[in-house]
């Protein structure tokens, strides 16, 4: 049955990373539009023309070069094949970068700053939850605080970013407007100065994550932490005399979390969405921001590879999270996932 | 509890039965306040909608259309309803008529509010057509992989699986600038970006709604409906169906948000209709001109309130009529 569960976990892994190539590639070619004749037709339009008997001579040599005159589907596997080994293409409008250099210039940025933060509220948010709905917790208190947070957790991550940007960094000027670092600063990761600037420039794209999504986290782990304080071996264990602190770690946030930690696997693709809009929200150099500028400037060898790159990822982090879970939770059998 | 008791009876008339049921909620309503919190808020929204609409003309809302020819709005040559003074102060349209901007005048010259009035019902209108398709097609899906179970249950829900492991907004990021290649360059109309959102609308209430009706399914009276020779659409029409439209509309609510917050998604990131003034261009323009950092608040603030109370509204309809559908998360008297 493990065996029989593996293999229809890693026939959906393929399955995901083969629609996302697949619609990549098919997509802009549905248009019909030659991305040769286009090109040299903008060209044309900023100045660099060629005499006409010239032009389809020119068409024709990119067309070899690039193999867009072979069969589709020969095409289509060279792609594959180029995606196999991370051959994303070159930038259209950064030209002589490739998409991988820009993409993994990039990608620090944002998984440094959507792991914390989501890290953070995934901590933060469970642990606040639990003590909501532990009967011998400070609950008056956090029955204050947490109710505003569900609220937020209804609000989009990008707004409460514009009113956050608007009181610290505009009205107060506590802290810096956008990006991730000074511009006039060069990146320089032994000097401890710069990353603490860089920690300044991240605290509130980080902060309107948290904020946001904190509710989220809490309302689960409230609901579970219920019917966990209605199972038969809380009872025994405080029957046992354990320490209250022993029971509520022990005992009830242990067995309470594991569906915590599925969640955080299926939020995976909405922390990416947010991110994007965050990082357009505060200029922060990570993949959103990459993939905002691709937009503007039609850049598709960017974006499509910044899809894959971004699918890949969460398909493969899925993966991981789906196979150790049984692991994790003995209850769950792989042949019941 | 009693109306649960009525919820899962059958009684003849379809009329008293739906008459029933909304006294049922009134009287339910009274005890979770969440849903009249939330119809309040979308009765506030539509009531702020109704006064932009009487105060303000639509064209208004033109880009430029109050101010004289050959005098754009530009900061280093102001029009009167920019003056730092009092950015809300008395603005003359061209034809020289006093015209008051109550909510001020956005950097494009638009009026504020009545931009308010036009795009309050756009807004609207794409998370309503993408949620209705959705769930319509969601539903009909969930009923049909759930009921009749098999390979086709195997394949929806397969489909459902993979397609909901990859971000929604980086699918319909694709989708939209396949649009504009396909069709030359031009700009999605609200109709096509909500039929666009709609592809991607029905994977979550296909999901919800199929686990309900697998649970549907065991109960006593759809068995004895199915021994007593009824046809699976008829069973799924006339019993199922009629017990799950709470959490069939409560789950519309919850799309229309969604929908609404993937259709301003894509207006943050540029790929929006530039000629609607729907709350997503609105926040674009906030951005792209950077009104925060200029201290345009009348500008940016509004839009702001506008999608908090909307975002708001409609989580707290959703949740309170999910409460009223699910009698487990009913609170207690």
């Amino acid at each position: 049955m493990t065996i029989d569960y593996l293999a229809r976990r890693i026939g959906m892994f393929v399955a995901v990373v083969l629609v996302a190539t697949s619609v990549n590639f098919f997509l802009p070619r549905l248009s019909g539009q030659d991305p040769i004749a286009t090109r040299l037709e903008s060209l044309a339009a900023e100045g660099v023309t060629t005499r006409q008997e010239d032009y389809a001579a020119l068409v024709a040599t990119y067309n070899e070069k690039l193999g867009l005159n072979r069969p589709l589907i020969v095409q289509y596997l060279t792609y594959l094949g180029q995606l196999a080994r991370f051959d994303l293409g070159t930038s259209i409008a950064q030209f002589p970068q490739t998409v991988r250099e820009i993409i993994s210039a990039a990608m620090p940025w944002s998984i440094g700053l959507m792991l914390t933060s989501t890290l953070i509220t995934f901590a933060l948010g469970t642990l606040g939850g639990a003590l909501l709905a532990w009967q011998y917790g400070p609950r008056a208190a956090f029955e204050i605080i947490f109710p505003p947070f569900f609220l937020l957790a209804a609000v989009p991550y990008f707004l409460l970013g514009l009113l956050l940007i608007w009181l610290f960094a505009f009205e107060l000027r506590l802290l810096p407007l956008l990006g991730a670092y000074e511009p006039t600063s060069l990146p320089d990761w032994t000097d401890i100065g710069f990353i603490l600037e860089v920690m300044r420039h991240a605290l509130l794209p980080a902060l309107s994550i948290i904020l946001a999504s904190m509710g989220f986290w809490a309302l689960g782990m409230r609901s579970m932490m219920i019917t966990m304080q209605g199972e038969d071996y809380m009872l025994q264990s405080e029957a046992k005399g354990l320490t209250r602190t022993r029971i509520f770690f022990r005992y009830a946030l242990r067995n309470a979390i594991l569906p915590q930690t599925t969640a955080l696997a299926l939020t995976l693709p909405h922390v990416v969405s947010g991110a994007v809009l965050v990082e357009r929200v505060f200029s922060y150099p990570g993949i959103g921001l990459t993939l905002y500028e691709a937009i503007a400037g039609s850049d598709f060898a960017v974006i499509q590879g910044l899809v894959f790159v971004i699918v890949l990822a969460i398909a493969v982090a899925m993966l991981i999270i789906d196979v150790i879970y049984p692991f994790l939770d003995p209850r769950i059998s792989y042949s019941q996932a | 509890m009693a109306t649960a008791e009525t919820v899962g009876f059958r009684s003849d008339s379809a009329v008293s039965r739906a008459g029933a049921r909304t006294g049922a909620l009134w009287r339910y309503s009274r005890r979770n306040p969440s849903i009249i919190v939330g119809l309040g808020l979308m009765v506030v929204l539509v009531v702020f909608w109704a006064l932009g609409t009487l105060l303000t003309n639509p064209d208004d809302a033109d880009v430029d259309s109050f101010v004289p020819p050959n005098h754009r709005p530009s900061f280093s040559d102001p029009h009167p309803c920019y003056s730092s003074e009092n950015p809300r102060t008395l603005c003359y349209s061209y034809d020289d008529e006093p015209r008051r901007h109550l909510l001020g005048v956005d950097r494009l010259g638009k009026d504020i509010l009545a931009s308010f009035s036009l795009g309050i019902p756009q807004t609207l209108m794409v998370g309503f057509i993408a949620a209705f398709i959705g769930t319509t097609v969601g539903t009909v899906l969930a009923f049909v992989a759930g009921y009749y179970g098999g390979v086709i249950d195997a394949t929806i829900r397969f489909v459902v699986d993979t397609l909901q492991t990859i971000p929604g907004l980086l699918i319909l990021i694709i989708l939209t600038l396949a649009w504009r290649e396909i069709s030359g360059g031009q700009a999605m109309t609200l109709i096509q970006l909500s039929l666009v959102i709609a592809l991607l609308a029905w994977l979550g209430p296909t999901r919800v709604i199929r686990s309900q009706v697998l649970v549907l399914k065991q109960r006593s009276y759809v068995e004895l409906a199915r021994l007593s020779g009824m046809s699976g659409p008829e069973v799924i029409v006339r019993e199922m169906m009629p017990n799950l439209m709470p959490f069939i509309v409560a789950n519309f609510v919850l799309a229309v948000s969604s929908a609404i917050l993937a259709s301003v998604g894509l207006e943050v990131l540029g790929l929006g209709d530039f000629s609607s003034n729907t709350l997503g261009m609105m926040i674009y323009h906030n951005i792209w001109y950077g009104s925060l950092i200029n201290g345009w608040w009348w500008w940016w603030a509004p839009p702001i309130v506008v999608i908090v109370v909307l975002f708001l509204g409609l989580f707290m309809v959703s949740r309170g009529m999910d409460e009223w559908a699910n009698p487990r998360l009913r609170r207690r008297v």
